[in-house]
C-alpha cells in the first residue's frame, strides 16, 4: 500500500508551504546521504523524504496529489551519480584533509607509518595542497618529448617538461608548483595531467605506430621505392612486388620510445592501393584484354569458410 | 571527460558562473587548468550539485558551508584511510586478524 506522503514528512494535510519545507529541510538534513554514507536506512528514508517533498513541495503538485491526480511516485528525476559514489574513489582524495590524525602522534610510530606524511605532525607548518591540471599535447610532442608552458586562470605559467613516449592519462608531478603551505609549510605540487591530441595520420599502439599508406595500380604489380612519413620525417621504404592492399610492412625502430629504457618500438605501415581518379581507355582496355587469359580467383577461401 | 564553466552552469540547476567562480576561489571546488579555462570532472560535477542542494533546497548559508564542507571530506577522508587498514587488515593471515579482533575487543 502507497505511504502517505504527510506522513513521511511528518507534517499535517493543512500544513502551510513554508511548513512543509520547514520539515522536509529538518528531516534531510539529519538523513541526507552524503552525510551518512553507508548508512542504508538513512539512504531509503531520505530518498522517501525527498520524494515526497518532490510532490508536497510543489503547490501544484501538491494540489495534484491532494485531488488523487498522482500517486505518491510522481515524476521520476533524473539520475545523477550521488557525490558519495565518487568520494571515496581515487578522484576524491582530492576534497580530503589529510589533517584528521594529527593528534594520534601519541599513540606511537604505529599511525604515521600506517596514515603516512601527517600523522607525526601535531600542528604549526603544513604543506599546502596539490594543484591538478589538464594539458593537451599534439601528438607529435607527446612522441618527441619537449617543453609546454601552461598558463593559470590567474596569468602566470607554469613550465613543464614532456618526457618523449608520454601517453594520455599519464600525470606529470612538478614538486613545489602547487598552492602554497601554511605556517611556513612547503608548497604542494602540481600534477598536470596530460592528454594527448589525436593524429591525423599517425595512430599509437603501445610503442609502435601504424599508419596507412596509399600507393599505386602500378607501385603495387611492380614494386618500388616510396616515401613514407614517420614520426622523425619521411624515409624511403621498398615495396615489394605484387603487394595487395591490406599489407603490413614494418619500418623497425621507428615507433615511439618507451620513455623508462628509450627502447624505440616500430611503425607499421598498411598498403593501400588507390586507383587513379580517372580510368582512362589504355588502362581499360588493356584489363579487358589481361582478364580474358589471367582469371584469379582472391575470393575461394572466402566461399570455403561460409 | 571534463567540461567547461559554461557547461557547467547549464547542467546544474540554481548555479551562476559568479557562484561557481566564488566557490573555485574559496576552495570548495578544485578544478583542474586547461588553456587558460576551468575544466570540471563528474567528481566536480557531484560535489556541485551537492553544494547547490545544500544552498538551495536545505537552505544552508554561506557562513555554515565551511564547517559542512569540512566535517564531510573528513569523514571521506577518515573512511578512505580506514577501508585501507580493513583491507590490509584482512589481507593477513587468520591467526593476525584474529590477534587483531581480540585487541579490539578487549576492555579498554
Amino acid at each position: 500500500m502507497a505511504e502517505d506522503l504527510y506522513a513521511v514528512l511528518g507534517v499535517d494535510r493543512g500544513a502551510s508551504q513554508e511548513e512543509i519545507r520547514k520539515a522536509y529541510r529538518r528531516l534531510a538534513k539529519e538523513l541526507h546521504p552524503d552525510f551518512n554514507p553507508g548508512d542504508r536506512t538513512a539512504e531509503e528514508r531520505f530518498k522517501k523524504v525527498s520524494a515526497a517533498y518532490e510532490i508536497l513541495g510543489d503547490p501544484e503538485k501538491r494540489a495534484r496529489y491532494d485531488r488523487g491526480e498522482i500517486d505518491e511516485t510522481g515524476a521520476e528525476k533524473p539520475q545523477y551519480r550521488h557525490y558519495r559514489d565518487f568520494a571515496e574513489t581515487g578522484a576524491g582524495e582530492r576534497y580530503h584533509t589529510g589533517r584528521g590524525f594529527e593528534d594520534f602522534a601519541d599513540l606511537g610510530d604505529i599511525f604515521s607509518e600506517l596514515f603516512g606524511r601527517t600523522a607525526r605532525r601535531r600542528a604549526g607548518p603544513m604543506r599546502g595542497p596539490d594543484l591538478r591540471y589538464h594539458l593537451v599535447v599534439d601528438f607529435l610532442d607527446a612522441v618527441r618529448g619537449g617543453r609546454r608552458r601552461v598558463v593559470l586562470p590567474d596569468g602566470s605559467a607554469l613550465d613543464v617538461t614532456i618526457p618523449a613516449g608520454i601517453e594520455s592519462g599519464q600525470v606529470i608531478r612538478l614538486r613545489g608548483k602547487g598552492a602554497p603551505g601554511f605556517e611556513g609549510g612547503p608548497p604542494g605540487d602540481a600534477l598536470v595531467e596530460i592528454e594527448v591530441r589525436p593524429h591525423p595520420l599517425f595512430t599509437r599502439e603501445g610503442d609502435d605506430i601504424r599508419v596507412t599508406l596509399p600507393i599505386t595500380l602500378d607501385e603495387a604489380v611492380l614494386g618500388g621505392k616510396v616515401e613514407v612519413p614517420t614520426i622523425d620525417g619521411p624515409v624511403r621504404m621498398t615495396i615489394p612486388r605484387g603487394a595487395s592492399s591490406g599489407r603490413v610492412l614494418r619500418l623497425r625502430g621507428k615507433g615511439v620510445p618507451d620513455p623508462r629504457t628509450g627502447r624505440r618500438g616500430d611503425q607499421y605501415v598498411r598498403l593501400e592501393i588507390v586507383l587513379p581518379e580517372q580510368i582512362d581507355s589504355e588502362l581499360e582496355t588493356f584489363m579487358r584484354r589481361w582478364r580474358e587469359n589471367h582469371a584469379y580467383d582472391p575470393r575461394a577461401r572466402l566461399r570455403e569458410m561460409a | 571527460m571534463l567540461v567547461g564553466e559554461r557547461e557547467v552552469v547549464a547542467e546544474i540547476r540554481g548555479l551562476t558562473v559568479r557562484r561557481l567562480r566564488a566557490w573555485v576561489r574559496r576552495g570548495w571546488i578544485r578544478p583542474a587548468v586547461r588553456d587558460h579555462e576551468y575544466r570540471f570532472d563528474e567528481l566536480d560535477l557531484a560535489r556541485l550539485r551537492l553544494l547547490c542542494e545544500l544552498r538551495e533546497e536545505l537552505g544552508v548559508g554561506e557562513e555554515a558551508m565551511p564547517l559542512i564542507l569540512s566535517l564531510m571530506d573528513q569523514v571521506y577522508g577518515l573512511r578512505r584511510e580506514l577501508r585501507r587498514l580493513a583491507e590490509a587488515i584482512g589481507a593477513e593471515p587468520v591467526e593476525v586478524r584474529e590477534r587483531i579482533l581480540a585487541r579490539l575487543h578487549e576492555a579498554p
